[in-house]
């Protein structure tokens, strides 16, 4: 093209700049977290475990109430060796699982359609937020009534807890949906099905992402919560049943477990987010 | 006006690509105070013919109905009235027939500038090889080759607009519906991307229909202009644009200065012209506009 030299010109004097900025900002991130961070963060984890050794260690605190780390580890290594932590581990796996699945399963389609058909979404919207901001676990008592003490009423509360929330965002994330990309769409024939598939979801999906990220966190601590108030397995039943027995290095060791799978399902699901959405442009610049 | 303007011959020589006949636009409105609602006449009786292969812009005041006449023809909205022709088939909705950019580029986010290129080329069930080579194409067409894979955010608006571009036109619609596409450039970029979109057009021979708000702009790329009216919505003048090709450089150029004058003339309302300038008549405009052409 003759206006090619132009188009260089001006493209290829402010652009690329642009870009290598943004590039210089990404790497500036990445190795402040990489290097920096990723030392700093273990060398808090070191400290606080070692505080937790000497602290009892040295009598600062009555052991009985804080054992130290070493003894918390022993212990809990051996619960693993005899397969009593298993045991409960895979309790708690499968009601998560099915729960938070299952409500997944039914929030996303839902909220799909809903967001889609505006007007039944305005009329059950303020139900919905209702039923999101009603605490979960002051309803525990309605579901063990309905479903029995059994696994029924602890799936159903963890899918309780996640429904409402991904709800939500896939609602407001397929209303929110830029009209201008559907128009676009649009103009070159696009309808229906291949409009939701092709443009209204992969548009949406950021948000309904983040609603499955804050549905998993609320059906660990659901999933918890059940299991301590009336069960006879699991992980929340575990620590409970070590507390009570005075077994604390035991407790300690079901605590931190929790946390670290918390951490972990929270980093996966961060990671997928960013996998999913790494169009997306705020992932670059207010990327956590 | 049409007749004398839109001269006989001219209509003779050229086969007409998109007949707009007696076209309304009424969108029902809440009335300001209290219930119930008012008929809004948008677009009233508009009568246009577009010519095969022609670059015909639409210039008008804001909120005149550019916009509504482009969704129309794009068949992105029904009308409320009268017929659109594209071949001499009545149009029912939005067709590969005709392509649209608008002015926020519209680009898919989630998909890398080779997957947006391709994205009516997937609609259709091309082939993915042969999908490959025409974004190939298209892309080298606007240059940006080298930026296939990059997604949209990391490109600056003049690329983001030459990839919407490059969209439109891959999927081989006859017509080119354009609102306001450069209107959110900066004036260098702009005027690059009206010398590329010239281009273009003479390489492909696609029929341009292109709104904007800029008369320089109108005049640079038009063929024709179709200048509209407000309250209700309709088209004033078609003005013939016989300036030399290729433009570059005739902005400077006193014929180009005239014609822009005379076409912000039509753009007053009538009783400010009728006060402050002595109105030539339209006739006479486009003979003046015609004659300056043969300058
Ligand atoms: N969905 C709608 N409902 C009611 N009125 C509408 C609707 N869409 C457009 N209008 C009205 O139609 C008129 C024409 O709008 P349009 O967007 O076509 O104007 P335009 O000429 O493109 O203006 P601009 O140059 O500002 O883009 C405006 O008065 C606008 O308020
Ligand atoms: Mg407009």
């Amino acid at each position: 093209m003759a206006t090619d030299v132009k188009a260089n010109v001006i493209e290829g004097s402010l652009t690329p700049n642009a870009l290598k900025s943004d590039v210089a900002l990404k790497l500036l991130k990445k190795t402040g977290r990489g290097v920096g961070g990723f030392f700093l963060s273990f060398a808090i984890i070191f400290i606080i475990i070692a505080l937790w050794e000497a602290f009892p260690r040295f009598g600062w605190i009555d052991p009985f109430l804080l054992p130290p780390f070493s003894e918390v580890l022993g212990n809990t290594l051996n619960l693993f060796k005899t397969g009593e932590f298993f045991k409960h581990f895979n309790v708690s796996v499968v009601r998560i699982v099915t729960g938070f699945f299952g409500g997944l399963c039914l929030a996303i389609p839902l909220g799909v359609f809903m967001g889609w058909f505006k007007t039944f979404e305005e009329y059950v919207n303020p139900l919905v937020e209702a039923c999101r901001n009603s605490s979960v676990l002051t309803l525990y008592p309605i579901f063990i009534l309905l479903f029995g003490i059994g696994e029924k009423a602890k799936i159903s509360i963890i899918m309780w807890g996640t429904v409402w929330v991904v709800l939500l965002n896939t609602i407001s994330g397929v209303k929110n949906v830029d009209p201008v990309l559907i128009k676009s769409a649009r103009s070159m024939g696009m309808r229906d099905w291949s409009l939701l598939w092709k443009v209204i979801l992969p548009a949406a999906t950021p948000s309904i992402i983040t609603g499955v990220r804050l549905g998993a966190a609320n059906s660990i601590l659901i999933l918890i919560a059940a299991e301590m108030i009336g069960s006879n397995a699991g992980l929340g039943y575990m620590i409970f049943y070590y507390e009570a027995r005075y077994a604390i290095p035991e407790m300690y060791g079901g605590v931190v477990f929790l946390a670290i799978m918390g951490l972990a399902v929270n980093e996966a699901l961060f990671r997928l987010e960013k996998r999913l959405t790494s169009w997306h442009e705020k992932s670059i610049y207010f990327g956590t | 006006m049409d007749s004398t303007t839109d001269s006989a011959t001219n209509a003779a020589r050229q086969t007409t690509k998109i007949e707009v006949r007696d076209i309304q636009k009424i969108y029902r409105v809440k009335k300001e105070n209290g219930g119930g609602y008012d008929d809004f006449v948008v677009l009233k009786d508009v009568n246009l013919d577009v010519y095969a292969g022609e670059f015909l812009t639409l210039v008008g005041p804001s909120g005149c109905g550019k916009s509504t006449m482009l969704d129309l023809l794009a068949g992105l909205i029904p009308n409320s009235g009268g017929e659109i022709r594209i071949d001499g088939r009545v149009i029912t909705g939005p067709a590969m027939d005709r392509g649209f950019v608008m002015q926020a580029y519209a680009l898919f986010p989630w998909l890398t500038v080779q997957a947006n290129v391709e994205f009516g080329l997937t609609i259709k069930k091309v082939p993915k090889t042969e999908r490959r080579a025409i974004s190939g194409h298209y892309l080298e067409l606007v240059g940006l080759t080298n930026f296939a894979n990059r997604y949209p955010h990391e490109l600056s608006g003049g690329m983001k607009q030459r990839v919407a571009i490059a969209r439109a036109l891959a999927f081989d619609p006859e017509v080119l519906l354009m609102d306001e596409p450069f209107a959110a450039l900066d004036a260098q970029t702009r005027e690059t991307l009206q010398d590329e979109l010239l281009e273009l057009w003479e390489k492909t021979g696609k029929t341009i229909v292109f709104v904007t708000h800029a008369i320089d702009e109108a005049v640079y790329l038009a063929d024709r202009i179709a200048v509209m009216g407000t309250n209700p919505g309709r088209i004033t003048e078609l003005v013939n644009i016989k300036l030399n090709r290729p433009r570059q450089g005739s902005r400077g150029s006193a014929e180009f200065g005239w014609i822009r004058h005379k076409i912000w003339q039509y753009l007053q309302p009538e009783e400010a012209v009728k006060e402050n300038f002595p109105v030539v008549g339209a006739a006479d405009v486009a003979e003046v506009i015609d004659s300056q052409a043969t300058l």
